[in-house]
């Protein structure tokens, strides 16, 4: 490897990350991870729940959570192919160089669930920015009590990180439950909403912190399941998504409400949320 | 086993007097089922009203050309069906369990005679069930957004 | 404040050759396509002597005045954003080299520059792009870079516009802070000459170095009267009382499917408007494919695309695109840089196609509050 280029420290200006491995995580790659390594030898540092913006030469750059464990090396993301740049991304192999600006926005306060049980509820590609925090409590298991991974998707073969979720299960001391929405031939598992798993209950509600990521209607759903079943709005934690540019809080792009989704989020505590979370095309 | 223990150990049955809670445990027993027994079948007549203290339990219908399809799963805490106590009293679908699961498993003709006896009693347990009802009906109804199937979830 | 003193109106050219000397690009007040416009000045015979420029709702004109003021004018189409937070910048180039991406930033235009003519809507407007592009956990360096060099020099409004509404704003029409120079023009049959106060010391070196005499108190007074007279002909009101929780808590008001009715999204009052500040950016790459380049643009609100995440616009509908800029501008803002977003200018009520009035608007749903028990 030649010297590395020295970076410049303004954040719009990518740095170097070669994919050392991309690999479909989902059929034949409509969900795929990468495992980046930087040029310049400097680890990226992050907390789980945070976003990098990813730049493709010349096609363009989406902001994408992490997906990694940020106690481990190596910056691990999980992209879904759906936009113009992500598409363009699933056909980036090993050995290529994309830039990463980051990482931005507010983390997952896992920390704060220290003596008491920690419920994470993902919905579909959710899993990916809550499985640092996974790592998170795994690495620090005796800090907490009941941790719990409830897990919706639509039918079994979009299960995201299956056979990591089979050794959570079998080997951690993780509860792990996963619910889709369709079953199908060869799924004995769950078949219903993420919400009945909610309701099913196990942890104490009033010593509980509750973290809860996917699509806006899921984590609505979710929160009003978390709610009734007793864990306070200030104990929920959601992920909120909004279109993105510059990631740090001048492209006016993010806004929900008073907050900028890139600087104030991505991660919001759900009672700062509540007054403008039911209001349509904020 | 404590019947009337495990009865108030259910969520389902929070905030029924004593008195009807003493009937409800007159009214049923523990049971406990293996792996694949069947605890509906359809068209059968609604004689028991399951309510699921372990293990997980499979909703199935049989669809012409498709087989059977599971619709959904239940487990603890939770009422398996409703036909017991609408007309004309049968199942609507099959279910089977998918684990080793317990229940406490109510004499349904009775609890709809005493239900019929004591308005008190019948409202009580009729507002549960409509509870879960509701719960269901929203729950298909989330299905039937298909949210997972759209783009969303954070930043992908 | 320092001593006010007076600039006759045929040393004004001495005044623009001192910015020169200092090394500044001088940018004034300029007729241009019917509309006056702000751009690189080179002498007073640039300014636009003897015109003025009417207002109203989706209506601008110039129009001839009967006297030969310089300043005779309010606000163009154009503000002076467009100098700190350029239309379009190129935010880095990437080239490849043997396997490896090398990013170059994009060259920032940050000679040094002096505003001639800012009102003070205007100056306020500064002040709050100032927050937002350099008051964050991150800096916007390229505005940093042209925002430190500039000099401004200041002009009093001494007569408001039909769509003015400073004085609801508390942004005008006197010039407070912010400003190196400040002027006020006084034009009669017998004289025409500028009071003129130093804001800074770099204006009083300034003022120093051109023709100046004391100013009398009567002098003073004639220009202090012109401020009052221009506070007292105010276009528009805005009632400002308890706004954001007003219009936080009408979120859902039927306003504003009524105003989507008459708005056609085109985004010609984010582009008008002084505080805006989205941006967008695009990618290009050169023929050969060796060459990208990242690209930063003015976007809007009112575009579709603003608030497309995969999947659709959350915004999709014209009533959600206007309530957001409206409650952004009045009401958002106090959370995000604790002050109002707008300045009360009225650009974008004039160069609003449709004629859509931000005053009225609030008028209607305060006409109408819908929220539950707290009025």
């Amino acid at each position: 490897m030649s010297a590395p280029a020295s970076q410049p420290l303004d954040p719009m200006i990518p740095r170097q990350f070669r994919i050392e491995e991309a690999f479909a995580e989902v059929g034949s790659g409509e969900v795929y991870s990468w495992r980046l390594s930087p040029l310049d030898g400097e680890p990226l540092r992050f907390a789980p729940g945070q976003f990098n913006m990813l730049y493709q030469f010349g096609i363009g750059e989406v902001p994408i959570s992490i997906s990694g464990d940020a106690e481990a090396a190596g910056l691990v993301h999980t992209l879904r192919a759906v936009g113009g740049v992500t598409k363009a991304m699933q056909k980036l192999e090993a050995g290529e160089v994309i830039g990463v600006r980051g990482p931005f926005g507010t983390a997952w306060p896992v920390a704060e669930a220290e003596g008491q049980d920690l419920v994470l509820v993902a919905g579909g590609i959710g899993l990916a920015p809550l499985r640092p925090a996974v790592y998170c409590a795994l690495r620090h298991r005796d800090r907490f009590n009941r941790v719990f991974l409830l897990y919706g998707t639509r039918q079994p073969e979009d299960i995201l990180f299956r056979e990591e979720l089979e050794h959570w299960r079998a080997q951690l001391d993780l509860d792990v439950y996963v619910t889709v929405d369709r079953g199908g031939p060869g799924w004995h598992g769950n078949v219903g909403v993420v919400t009945k798993l909610i309701a099913r209950g196990g942890f104490d509600p009033a010593n509980t912190v509750a973290m809860a990521c996917g699509p806006e209607v899921m984590m609505r759903f979710a929160v009003m399941a978390l709610q009734k079943h007793g864990v306070a709005a200030e104990r929920i934690y959601v992920s909120m998504e909004r279109n993105m540019k510059c990631a740090i809080g001048y492209c006016g792009h993010c806004q929900y409400g008073p907050h900028f989704i890139c600087k104030d989020g991505p991660v919001f505590r759900f009672d700062t949320l509540q007054p403008i979370f039911d209001v349509r095309e904020l | 086993m404590d019947m009337l223990a495990a009865i108030k150990a259910e969520p389902f049955f929070e905030g029924i007097p004593e008195k009807e809670l003493a009937l409800l445990a007159d009214c049923g027993e523990a049971g406990t089922f293996p792996t694949g027994a069947w605890l509906l079948r359809q068209h059968a007549p609604a004689k028991h009203f399951y309510l699921l203290t372990g293990g997980l339990v499979e909703l199935k219908a049989f669809v012409p050309q498709r087989g059977v399809v599971t619709l959904e799963t239940l487990g603890v805490h939770e009422p398996l069906g409703w036909s017991w106590l609408v007309p004309p009293y049968q199942w609507h679908y099959d279910a089977r369990t998918l684990e080793p699961t317990t229940a406490l498993v109510f004499d349904a003709v009775r609890l709809r005679h005493e239900m019929e006896a004591d308005h008190e009693f019948g409202f009580q347990l009729q507002r549960r069930v409509i509870d879960i009802m509701a719960q269901r009906l929203q729950a298909i109804r989330m299905q039937s957004l298909d949210v997972y199937g759209l783009p969303g979830g954070a930043f992908l | 404040m320092s001593t006010p003193a007076i600039l006759d109106r045929k040393d004004f050219d001495s005044l623009l050759g001192a910015l020169r000397d200092r090394g500044h690009e001088v940018i004034g007040p300029r007729v241009r396509d019917g509309a006056i416009v702000y751009d690189t000045v080179d002498t007073a015979a640039d300014l636009p002597e003897g015109w003025t420029d009417e207002h109203e709702g989706g209506h601008y004109r110039l129009k001839p005045r009967t006297d030969k003021a310089l300043f005779g004018y309010v606000v163009g189409p154009t503000s002076w954003k467009k100098f700190l937070f350029p239309p379009q910048q190129t935010v880095f180039r990437a080239t490849r080299v043997d396997g490896q991406l090398r990013f170059e930033p994009g060259v920032v235009d940050d000679h040094p520059r002096a505003f001639l003519g800012v009102r003070s809507c205007e100056l306020h407007a500064l002040a709050i792009q100032d927050k937002v592009f350099m008051a964050g956990p991150y800096a916007d360096t390229t505005y940093q870079q042209r925002r430190e060099s500039v000099f401004i020099i200041a002009v009093n409004c001494v007569e408001a516009g039909a769509t003015c509404f400073c004085v609801s704003m508390d942004t005008g029409p006197a010039v407070g802070a912010g400003h190196d120079l400040a002027l006020t023009e006084v034009i009669n049959a017998r004289e025409h000459y500028f009071l003129v106060e130093a804001g800074s010391n770099r204006g009083a070196e300034l003022l120093a170095a051109v023709p100046h005499r004391g100013a009398t108190e009567q002098e003073i007074n004639a220009a202090r009267g012109g401020v009052a007279q221009a506070a007292e002909s105010m276009g528009r009101k805005l009632e400002t009382e308890d706004i954001r929780a007003l219009l936080l808590g009408n979120l859902d008001h039927p306003h504003w499917d009524e105003v989507a009715d008459r708005c056609l999204s085109c985004a010609n009052c984010t582009l008008v408007c002084p505080t805006c500040f989205c941006s967008s950016v695009e990618d290009s790459t050169s023929l050969d494919g060796g060459e990208a380049e990242h690209t930063r643009h003015w976007d809007s609100c009112f575009n579709q695309d603003f608030s497309y995440i995969a999947g659709g616009s959350v915004r999709a509908s014209t009533a959600s695109r206007y309530r957001q800029w409206l409650t952004h501008k009045l009401a958002t803002w106090y959370d995000q840089f604790d002050s109002s977003g707008c300045v009360g200018c009225g650009s974008c009520i004039t160069w609003c196609p449709v004629g859509i009035d931000i005053t009225a608007e609030v008028a209607a749903i305060r006409a109408s509050d819908q929220r539950r028990g707290d009025r």
